[in-house]
């Protein structure tokens, strides 16, 4: 009588956590459907947007205002076609790029023909707008361009003079991409991991904050710990509750990532990284952090008063995953074995690599599991001190 | 039976509970009589263990509460001030789930919450989930909770709050029946009419003392007045009157 009512209790209290939420339509909407379709359908709206745009870049017409194009109609021809599409000039270019009225601007000037015919470089201006990203592009190509049609030209008058075209280009440059399809698909995932750990936390927020805020707020705390169980069981139980929906969210996530992934088009080089090794491998190394994260939330909904006030804690809480994302995304650094030690990094980094190809080292894997957990026991520790506090038990 | 001897609570400079003593017997429904404020919930969350007293002690059934807080839990049915119920349950299940937290196994949860439903004439709500109940319809479901595991101690914190006659009538009925039981019944109550139909033993407290305690009987003799009401009255207004 005395040891097995509390060997059950934390066995108890998850069933009962399950049962209530699986009849609870808020938490089975934001654990099992919204959450996890969220990053599939982001990553898909993602890359349809980048690798749309730059397909369509590459082969679109490029309209470009042309000042001065009678003096010089064998470049505007060439430019025509390698894809430009001159427009008429306007007056005062400079004012219509800055106030965006025209995109970018070519002028050519009146003495074009005279240093051309004359054998003296003749000058052509770009105007452009560099602060605007998406106008980028558009320059580097007409750049391209001019350059193509400069370098034929120069070749034909070196032959012209009997000289070789090879003496123009001391050196040239091979460029060799060594990124595989796969990195370059992970450029564009570099927030996959962010968006899984934000799975995570969408899975098990409802729970967390029903299971303390919201018992507080329907005055059942008290009752409940009147009980002769001790408070780590109830907090425990509570915890694997939170725990089990965020890893089905989780899990539910990652299915439906993976069948997403065979739907991408291949110049996001996806579908063949996403796989069902993906998800054998990603599982388990997120489990640890979903454990953290699980308690994380359970610890800061046990401080707040109403399910509402709860809300806002956790709410803010989600951007806290955001650091490691970001630190990953735009701080180029060689990652170093210490740093797996670092909870939520450790398993950011972890799925990225997966996700580049890369090798995904056992011991890093390991690091990461063990202090994660060392996090989670920590936590666990500092939510069981609110739950044993006075006040805690006394609702309202 | 539940014995308390010299409690006392302070919450900041605040002294919520000043030296309280007194005794419950088995067999009898002891009332604790106060108005609003003047330290009965803090009295019975230390007696349930929700809190621990700065100073005294707490025996239940000759248990003392601050060894063994489990073992007074378990002897303990208690109906706090809060009654919050898991309005996705039904009501069946919400007893049931602190059957098991008392340590019952599944049949045992069962047969004991089925037992509960029948005496206490909730059959017909059994099943339904508890959102949207009635007053009266919580504090049997609640009620029932705090008896799943049998104890020989019931501990009510203002039972009749909220409720309509026919529930508060019903309630009566109740623990009377527990009474009859041999039971020990404690509960606090800041209404007079309440104490006058149910209870065998009074204890009226004021700014966190006892001020007075014996049978109905005794207390009108000791303030001198036949009307109990009355001598409430007397007998607050000159513990107010007494104090700093």
């Amino acid at each position: 009588m005395s040891v097995l009512p509390s060997l059950g209790a934390a066995r108890i209290v998850f069933f009962k956590e399950c049962r209530e939420s699986l009849r609870d339509r808020r938490v089975l909407l934001n654990a099992l459907v919204l959450g996890p379709l969220l990053t599939p359908l982001l990553v898909l709206a993602m890359i349809h947007l980048i690798v749309g745009r730059e397909l369509e870049k590459a082969e679109k017409p490029l309209p470009v205002v042309v000042i001065g194009a009678e003096y010089a109609p064998n470049l505007v021809a060439a430019l025509r076609q390698q894809g430009m599409e001159p427009r008429p000039a306007i007056a005062d270019p400079e004012l219509a790029v800055r106030e965006q009225r025209a995109d970018l601007v070519l002028r050519i000037d009146a003495r074009f023909a005279q240093d051309w015919d004359a054998g003296r470089p003749a000058q052509v201006e770009i105007l452009y707008d560099s602060s605007r990203q998406e106008e980028q592009s558009s320059t580097q190509r007409l750049q391209g361009m001019i350059e193509n049609y400069t370098r034929r030209t120069g070749a034909l008058r070196l032959l012209a003079r009997g000289l070789s075209p090879a003496l123009g280009a001391p050196v040239i440059i091979a460029p060799r991409d060594q990124a595989t399809p796969q990195a370059r698909g992970a450029l564009i995932m570099g927030m996959l991991p962010y968006f899984l750990t934000l799975t995570a936390l969408l899975g098990g927020m409802w729970l967390a904050i029903d299971a303390t805020a919201g018992e507080r707020e329907r005055q059942s705390i008290e009752p409940l710990l009147i009980n002769p169980v001790a408070r780590y069981q109830i907090l425990l139980g509570k915890h694997l509750a939170t725990a089990l929906f965020s890893m089905a969210s989780l899990a539910l996530g990652l299915l439906a990532f993976v069948a997403v992934g065979h739907l991408l088009p291949d110049a996001a080089g996806l579908g063949t990284v996403i796989g069902l090794r993906f998800l054998l491998v990603s599982l388990p190394v997120m489990a640890p952090l979903v454990l953290l994260i699980s308690i994380a939330q359970l610890w800061l909904a046990s401080f707040a008063r109403s399910f509402r006030e709860a809300q806002t804690y956790l709410g803010l809480a989600q951007l806290v995953p955001l650091v490691p994302a970001f630190w990953l995304m735009f701080a180029p650094m060689r990652p170093q074995l210490w740093m797996s030690a670092i909870p939520l990094f450790s398993q950011q980094l972890t799925i990225l690599r997966l996700l580049r190809g890369e090798p995904v080292g056992t011991l890093a894997i390991g690091i990461g599991a063990a202090a994660t957990l060392a996090g989670t026991a920590l936590l666990f520790w500092l939510a069981l001190r609110v739950y044993r506090a006075e006040r805690a038990a006394i609702a309202g | 039976m539940i014995e308390v001897r010299e409690l006392f609570k302070s919450f900041g400079p605040v002294a919520a509970v000043a030296g309280v003593s007194f005794t419950a017997q088995d067999g009898q429904i002891t009332g604790l009589l106060g108005p609003n404020g003047a330290g009965k919930t803090t009295t019975l969350r230390m007696l349930y263990t929700l809190m621990r007293p700065d100073r005294g002690s707490i025996r239940v059934d000759g248990i003392d509460a601050a060894l063994d807080p489990m073992g007074v839990r378990r002897r303990l049915g208690v109906l706090p001030d809060a009654r919050g119920l898991y309005k996705r349950l039904t009501a069946r299940e919400n007893i049931a789930y602190f059957a098991r937290l008392q340590g019952l196994d599944e049949a045992q949860a069962q047969a004991r919450t089925a037992a509960l439903i029948g005496a206490l004439d909730m059959s017909a709500l059994a099943d339904r989930r508890t959102e949207g109940f009635s007053q009266g319809e919580r504090v049997k479901t609640a009620l029932a909770r705090a008896l799943v595991h049998d104890p020989g101690n019931v501990v009510l914190d203002e039972p009749t709050n909220g409720l309509d006659v026919m529930a508060t009538r019903s309630l009566r009925a109740m623990l009377r029946g527990l009474r009859a039981e041999g039971r020990c019944v404690l509960m606090s109550t800041h209404l007079m009419q309440e104490v006058a139909v149910l209870c065998d033993r009074i204890v009226v407290i004021a700014q966190g003392r006892v001020v007075a305690d014996g049978t109905p009987d005794a207390l009108r003799e000791q303030a001198q007045q036949a009307n109990l009401e009355e001598a409430f009255m007397k007998i607050i207004g000159a513990a107010t009157e007494a104090a700093p």
